[in-house]
């Protein structure tokens, strides 16, 4: 990989949540790089910390959850000053410098457009708002820059939604609007957690289609988090897939898909439908036996070990597995003897 | 009907013949004046042969799930007509079953829901949730009711122990296990599955589509399967029917439906759907706009305004559902002349 297109660096990251029941450690050491221009994503089920990543990355953990090791490297390309490396593990969570990046150099977008969008202030009135605070510009022009995101982003008649509010919008316009502010101030990264679960199918077909587009003519990273097989499929180049907070394997999109090692990534892939594949008679899902872990007693050694069909007695349930490189840029959290065994 | 040449009567264990629920919309402070009605369902037509699972699909707002409840007249239709071949009743029409009736109808058609979070009581114990039924039906009671309950618990994967434990302690899995349990406690002849997974994580998907498989093979059971998901409605169903804004708009055998569509809008639908293969990187057909409004639908065929293959007639004219194959009904004007893309098959090119 070409290291003068990285854009963050996420290393040994652990953020963990300090609860009365106990403490559940959500991101457990996760390590990934996101490059510029290119989609990374991060697919995994509930639990698997996926969320907690993103949100670590944004510095916007909410309490009593907060990053307690690990570094957060962002490269930033300074004005023809080459780049700062920063690390956003270290800046404070309010600070200045944090919400200076936060909003115009790295956005996001979430899965409910009704509750990250204010039912109290209008469209126009929350992308203006990003692009006021990052951009020296008045409110005439912070308005015409509104209007010009919307159109961006294919809102029907921009002119007209810019002055209304969430609920007089349907879904897939609120995701358009959520994506608008996100991307008002050109951002190098997006941010994307499960943008388009809420949405029907054809209304995620707009919104992937629309965000291709707009990576392609933005030149944006783009970091999709979902559950979804699918999607990832259709949007990522390279993906990460985290089991109970930690990455257990990553790949180019194609190698995951066609050519996992893990045996976590190989029973998701069987475990689902695929529309237009013939399973011929008694058709029944390749399912993966057991249940995610309890965060509060997690098993010993691999934590993925009690739903193995690869387990090794001895091995697995004994020691944790430390990530292995399989071949260049692919890497898996396992004893891959085990595997072969 | 339109479907009536195609029927073997003694197979057919649910028919819905014109079936409407109309909503009101009211206005005015107290609610009185009602100025409008949202067409939740309107005007449907299919028929659910015995030991078959029938999926119903479409998205949010097209009525699957109204049309479901209002099978089990959990909804009190506004009009049409559903003929269940009850098997102690005989033949009936739900719509109208008096109160006796509806509560010999309810042993023997059930239902399982989505949200495996509030579809349980909280504050009910496994037995009781499970075997509630039983009790009030009079079937079982003390000692024979937990042996009934225990059963239906190990059936669904589920240790009998649990009996004495809450909802909260379980995952949304087998939460919807214990949903299940509770659906066959009566054995039933029909269950409408409305959305069983959709709130669940994919690994359990898997396993909750399996073990609702595995009992129907072993209860002879026959499902309505209500899903906005086509990747699965596909794996389970014999026959999938596709609803749009209320209207059903295509029915078929899955393999079928699946592999020549008829109806332009399955036709985006399963285009829309994204592949699990990064291989498979086609353009999805984009639909303009959004789906229509259920209050204030659109004129003639309701999907007329978002289809790139709408004539003159479309705009003016409600197409109506027809065979147009054997066992293959459509409403669309131009079904005979379209030649629509499929998926079924289309993995074995890749």
């Amino acid at each position: 990989m070409d290291d003068s297109n990285l854009l963050v660096e996420v290393k040994d990251l652990e953020t963990y949540f300090y609860l009365d029941e106990g403490m559940v450690r959500a991101v457990d050491g996760a390590q990934f790089d996101i490059y510029r221009g290119k989609t990374l994503g991060v697919v995994g089920e509930s639990g698997c910390g996926k969320s907690v990543t993103a949100r670590s990355i944004m510095r916007i953990v909410p309490k009593p959850g907060r990053i307690v090791g690990g570094q957060i490297l962002y490269h930033r390309a300074s004005n023809g000053h080459g780049e700062e490396v920063l690390d956003l593990a270290s800046l404070a969570a309010q600070g200045d410098r944090i919400r200076s990046i936060r909003g115009a150099e790295i956005a996001m977008v979430f899965q409910e457009p009704m509750t990250s969008l204010s039912p109290v202030h209008t469209i126009g009135n929350q992308i203006a708002e990003v692009i006021l605070l990052h951009q020296g510009v008045s409110k005439k022009e912070a308005r015409e820059l509104s209007i010009e995101m919307l159109d961006l982003v294919g809102m029907p008649l921009p002119s007209r939604t810019i002055d209304q509010y969430s609920h007089e919008l349907s879904g897939g316009m609120r995701q358009r609007a959520m994506i608008a502010m996100a991307l008002s101030c050109r951002p190098s990264l997006l941010v994307a957690d499960e943008p388009t679960t809420a949405l029907d199918v054809t209304t995620e077909a707009q919104i992937l289609t629309l965000m291709r587009r707009l990576q392609d003519e933005m030149g944006m990273a783009i970091m999709y988090i979902t559950h979804n097989l699918g999607v990832i499929a259709q949007m990522a180049e390279d993906v990460v897939v985290m089991y109970m907070g930690e990455v257990v394997e990553q790949a180019d999109v194609d190698t995951i898909f066609h050519d996992p090692v893990h045996p976590y990534t190989s029973a998701l892939l069987q475990s689902i439908p695929r529309l237009g594949q013939k399973l011929g008679e008694g058709r029944r899902l390749a399912s993966i036996r057991g249940m995610v872990p309890d965060p509060y007693a997690l098993p010993k050694g691999c934590k993925f070990h009690p739903r193995c069909g690869a387990f090794k007695a001895g091995l697995c349930d004994q020691i944790e597995p430390e990530m292995l490189e399989v071949s260049p840029g692919h890497r898996v959290r396992c004893f891959l003897d085990a595997k072969l065994g | 009907m339109a479907h009536a040449q195609s029927l073997d009567n003694a197979s057919v264990l649910l028919e819905v013949n014109d079936l409407k629920k109309y909503f009101p919309i009211k206005k005015g402070f107290f609610s009185t004046k009602t100025v409008g009605y949202v067409k939740a369902v309107d005007g449907v037509n299919f028929f659910i042969r015995k030991g078959e699972t029938f999926g119903l699909v479409g998205e949010s707002g097209c009525g699957k799930t109204t049309t479901g409840r209002v099978v089990l007249r959990a909804y009190e239709p506004t009009g049409g007509e559903v003929w269940f071949d009850d098997r102690d009743m005989g033949r009936v029409n739900v719509a109208e079953l008096d109160k006796q009736g509806l509560k010999a109808l309810r042993r023997n058609t059930q239902m399982i829901f989505q949200d495996p979070y509030s579809s349980l009581n909280p504050r009910m114990t496994l037995l009781q949730i499970v075997g509630e039924s039983l009790l009030v039906n009079k079937v079982a009671r003390g000692n024979e009711l937990q042996d009934r309950v225990a059963e239906l618990l190990k059936v669904v994967g589920l240790r009998s122990e649990y009996m004495t434990r809450y909802p909260h302690a379980f995952s949304g899995g087998q939460r919807q296990r214990i949903g299940v349990a509770r659906a066959l406690a009566l054995n039933p002849q029909l269950v409408i599955c409305d959305e069983p997974v959709s709130a669940l994580d994919v690994s359990i998907q898997a396993q909750t589509l399996n073990l609702l498989q595995d009992l129907q093979e072993e209860f002879d059971l026959t499902y309505l399967f209500i899903s906005h998901d086509l990747s699965v409605v596909e794996h389970i169903s014999d026959r999938v029917a596709v609803m749009y804004v209320g209207k059903l708009v295509e029915h078929a055998s899955t393999e079928e439906l699946f592999t020549t569509p008829l109806h332009p809008y399955t036709e985006a639908l399963m285009s829309s759907v994204p592949k699990p293969d990064p291989r498979w990187r086609t353009e999805p057909i984009v639909l303009p706009g959004d789906v229509a409004d259920p209050a204030n639908p659109p004129s003639g065929c309701y999907f007329h305004p978002r289809c790139s293959y709408a004539k003159d007639i479309c705009a003016k004219e409600m197409p109506q559902l027809r065979e147009l194959k054997k066992d293959h009904f459509v409403a669309c004007h131009r079904a005979e002349e379209l030649r629509l893309v499929g998926v079924l098959g289309m993995t074995d090119k890749l």
